[in-house]
C-alpha cells in the first residue's frame, strides 16, 4: 500500500535495466502502484555507464537473461564509475532474499548502507512482478502451443476430408479414435497425418 | 531429481567441451550420471545460480571459485574446484587499426609478447601525446584468467592497465561487434571469439595467452563445498566421466566431430570451422592469413591439464592482491589453497588407475624445471612451462611474489 511508505521511501531512485519491454513495464507499473515515484527504465544498452551515472540510482534491477549483467557489475566494482558504492543484492547475509530474486529471474543491486527494511519492500515488489511476468509468459506459451495444436488438427482434418471423402465431423472422429487406440494426443496423431501427407506428395 | 542427476551451468565457450562430450558421447551415462547442461548468458548468473542451488556444478572461471570462497566481490560461499577443464585457449586480439599502428612500431605476426608489448606501448604513448582518448580493452569478468593475463602482459610492457588504457567488461558474444564498431580496441577472451574476430576481418591476434604463460590455467568445474560434501559419490562419478571426456577431446581424430558438436546452437553456437582452429591449435592470426600451428594453444587433457593444482589458486590470489581486488592476508592462504581439491580428483580417479602428479602444487612458470613430474608409474609429461617475462611463482612463498609485483605507468 502506498500510504504505508515513508516519504523518503517513495523517493528511492529505482533503475530498471531490461530489454524486454513487456516485463520492464510490468515491473515499472508495479513499483509505481506500490508508491515509488522515481522509477526509470533503461532498455537500450548503449552508454549504460553514462546513463547510470546520470540517474544515480539507489536501487538497480536487471533481468537475468541480460548478458550485460557482467558489464553492470564491473561498473560497481570500479568505484570511480559510480558516485556511491553499490552492493550486490540486499544484504550479504540474506540468502533467502537472494534466492527469491534469482528464482524470479531478477538481479538486484542497492547502494551500500541503504536500510534493509527499505530495500526489502522494493525487492519484494520486484520479485512478485517478475513472477507475475513469468506466469504471464507461461500462459502465453501455453496459448501459443494450443493454437499451434489446433492448426495441425485443422490441417489433418482437411487432408482426411480430401483424401478419404469424409465430412469434417467424421475426420475428427477418426483422428480421435486413432489417438485413443494408440494412447497418444490427438495433436500428435494429426501431426503424423500432416507429415505423412507431405512425404507422400 | 534423482540421486544420479547433476545440473551443470555453462557459458558458450570452447572449453565447455568436456562437459558437452560427457553428456553427448555417453561418458556421463557410463558413469551412471544423469547430466543436464544449462547454457547461461553471464558469469554473474553462473555465480548466483550455483549459490542458490539451481546448479549443482558449473563451468567456472578458476578465480571465481577462489573469490567466492573468500567472499570477495560478492557472497562468501565456500566453493571448490576439484577438476580443471583444460589449459590455455585464450588470446589477446586488437582491432586491425591498432594492429597497423603496432606494425609500424615493430610488432610482427606471431612475435614474442615482449616485442608486441613494446609496440603497443609506443601506440599508447603516441595517443597520449596527441591527446587522443586511451585505448579500451575488454575482458569477460573481473575474476578471470583473461583479466589477469591481459593485465600481466600490459604491465610487463610498461602499460598500466588502470591508468594508461581503459579496461572494461563485455560478454564474449558481444566482443567482435564492439571491436568492429570501435567501442573497444582489443580484448582478451577464450575461443572461438578471437578466431571469429580474425575470420570477419575486424581483429588480429597479438598473442595467444599461452605465449604469455605456457601452462596457463583456465576454467574449472566449480561446486559449492556443501554440495560436494553431501554427494561425494555423485561428484566422484562426474569427475570420472569428465576425465574420460577430456581424454576424448584431446584426441586429434575427434576434433572435427567435436567442433560440429560444439557448433550446435544449444552449446557454443559458432561455426564448426572456427571452433576447429582452437581445438587443433591451428590459428589464423590475421585476416586472410593461413593458419599456423600454435603449439600448446589449448590442452584439454595432455600435460596434466585436468589436474587442479593448488598453485593455480594461489597465483590467482596473488593477482587479486596485485590488482587491488583484495588486500593481502596470510590468513587467506589456507582458504585459497583449500578451494582447489586435488585430493578429491585423486580419490575419484583412483579406480581408473591413471597416471597422476605426485604433488598437489608446483612452482609455476619454471622453464628449466623438469618437463615431467613424478607420478606413480614413473613420470607424467607436463612441460615446458614459463611466463614470457621469465618470472616464476613459488606457491610456498606467495608473500614475496606479491611484494615483488611492480606496476609502472607509460
Amino acid at each position: 500500500m502506498p500510504d504505508e511508505k515513508s516519504p523518503a521511501e517513495t523517493l528511492l531512485r529505482i533503475l530498471i535495466v531490461d530489454q524486454n519491454v513487456l516485463r520492464a513495464s510490468i515491473l515499472e507499473d508495479g513499483l509505481r502502484e506500490a508508491g515509488y515515484r522515481k522509477v526509470t527504465v533503461l532498455r537500450d544498452m548503449q552508454n549504460l555507464m553514462r546513463r547510470i551515472v546520470d540517474n544515480d540510482p539507489d536501487v538497480i534491477f536487471i533481468d537475468l537473461e541480460n548478458p550485460n549483467r557482467d558489464v553492470l557489475e564491473q561498473m560497481f566494482q570500479v568505484s570511480r564509475c559510480v558516485q556511491r558504492p553499490i552492493a550486490m543484492f540486499v544484504d550479504r547475509s540474506d540468502a533467502d532474499m537472494i534466492a527469491a530474486a534469482v528464482d524470479a529471474g531478477v538481479g538486484a543491486y542497492v547502494v551500500d548502507g541503504l536500510r534493509k527494511e527499505r530495500v526489502k519492500s522494493v525487492l519484494d515488489t520486484a520479485v512478485s512482478r517478475f513472477n507475475a511476468f513469468n506466469k504471464l509468459r507461461e500462459e502465453l506459451d501455453r496459448a501459443k502451443a494450443a493454437l499451434e495444436e489446433r492448426k495441425v488438427v485443422e490441417r489433418a482434418k482437411g487432408i482426411l476430408m480430401k483424401e478419404r471423402g469424409l465430412t469434417e465431423d467424421a475426420a475428427y472422429t477418426l483422428l480421435r479414435k486413432a489417438a485413443m487406440n494408440e494412447s497418444r494426443r490427438i495433436s500428435e496423431v494429426a501431426q503424423s497425418v500432416v507429415t505423412a501427407a507431405r512425404l507422400l506428395k | 531429481m534423482t540421486d544420479s542427476s547433476i545440473i551443470v551451468g555453462f557459458i558458450p565457450l570452447l572449453d565447455c567441451a568436456p562437459l558437452v562430450v560427457a553428456a553427448e558421447k555417453g561418458f556421463a551415462a557410463e558413469a551412471a550420471i544423469d547430466l543436464t547442461l544449462v547454457r547461461e548468458t553471464s558469469w554473474a548468473n553462473i555465480r548466483d545460480r550455483i549459490v542458490v542451488g539451481h546448479f549443482d556444478a558449473a563451468h567456472m572461471l578458476g578465480p571465481m571459485a577462489v573469490a567466492a570462497t573468500l567472499g570477495i566481490g560478492h557472497l562468501k560461499v565456500p566453493m571448490i574446484a576439484p577438476y580443471s577443464l583444460g589449459l590455455g585457449g585464450n588470446a589477446i586480439t586488437v582491432s586491425t587499426a591498432v594492429w597497423e599502428q603496432m606494425l609500424s612500431f615493430g610488432a610482427s605476426v606471431g612475435a614474442h609478447p615482449r616485442q608486441q608489448g613494446a609496440a603497443l606501448l609506443q601506440v599508447v604513448r603516441a595517443r597520449a601525446q596527441s591527446n587522443k582518448s586511451p585505448l579500451t580493452f575488454a575482458m569477460v569478468y573481473p575474476f578471470s584468467c583473461h583479466n589477469y593475463e591481459l593485465r600481466y602482459w600490459l604491465s610487463a610492457a610498461g602499460i598500466h592497465p588502470d591508468l594508461d588504457v581503459r579496461l572494461i567488461v563485455l560478454p564474449p558474444p558481444l566482443l567482435v561487434d564492439a571491436l568492429r564498431e570501435g567501442q573497444i580496441d582489443g580484448f582478451c577472451v577464450g575461443e572461438p571469439w578471437n578466431s571469429m574476430a580474425v575470420a570477419v576481418e575486424v581483429g588480429c591476434i597479438v598473442a595467444p595467452t599461452t605465449a604469455i604463460w605456457r601452462l596457463s590455467p583456465e576454467k574449472v568445474l566449480g561446486l559449492r563445498l556443501a554440495w560436494a560434501q553431501r554427494h561425494p559419490e555423485r561428484l566422484a562419478a562426474l569427475l570420472r566421466a569428465l576425465y574420460r571426456a577430456s581424454q576424448w577431446c584431446e584426441q586429434a581424430a575427434n576434433h572435427a566431430e567435436l567442433s560440429r558438436l560444439l557448433a550446435q546452437p544449444q552449446y557454443v553456437g559458432a561455426p564448426a570451422s572456427i571452433l576447429l582452429r582452437g581445438l587443433s591449435n591451428q590459428l589464423s592470426l590475421t585476416p586472410g592469413s593461413e593458419p599456423v600451428l600454435i603449439p600448446n594453444f589449448y590442452a584439454a587433457a595432455r600435460q596434466a591439464a585436468t589436474f587442479p593444482w593448488t598453485s593455480h589458486a594461489l597465483w590467482f590470489y596473488s593477482q587479486m592482491v596485485r590488482w587491488r581486488q583484495t588486500d593481502y592476508s596470510h590468513e587467506h592462504l589456507p582458504a585459497v589453497r583449500a578451494t582447489y581439491r586435488p585430493d578429491l580428483y585423486r580419490l575419484a580417479l583412483a579406480p581408473l588407475a591413471v597416471d597422476l602428479p605426485a604433488k598437489d602444487s608446483k612452482v609455476e612458470g619454471a622453464p628449466n624445471g623438469s618437463p615431467t613430474i613424478a607420478s606413480p608409474s614413473g613420470a607424467l609429461e607436463y612441460g615446458p612451462d614459463g611466463f614470457f617475462d621469465e618470472r616464476i611463482f613459488d606457491p610456498d612463498d606467495v608473500a614475496t611474489y606479491v611484494a615483488s609485483q611492480e606496476v609502472v605507468s607509460a
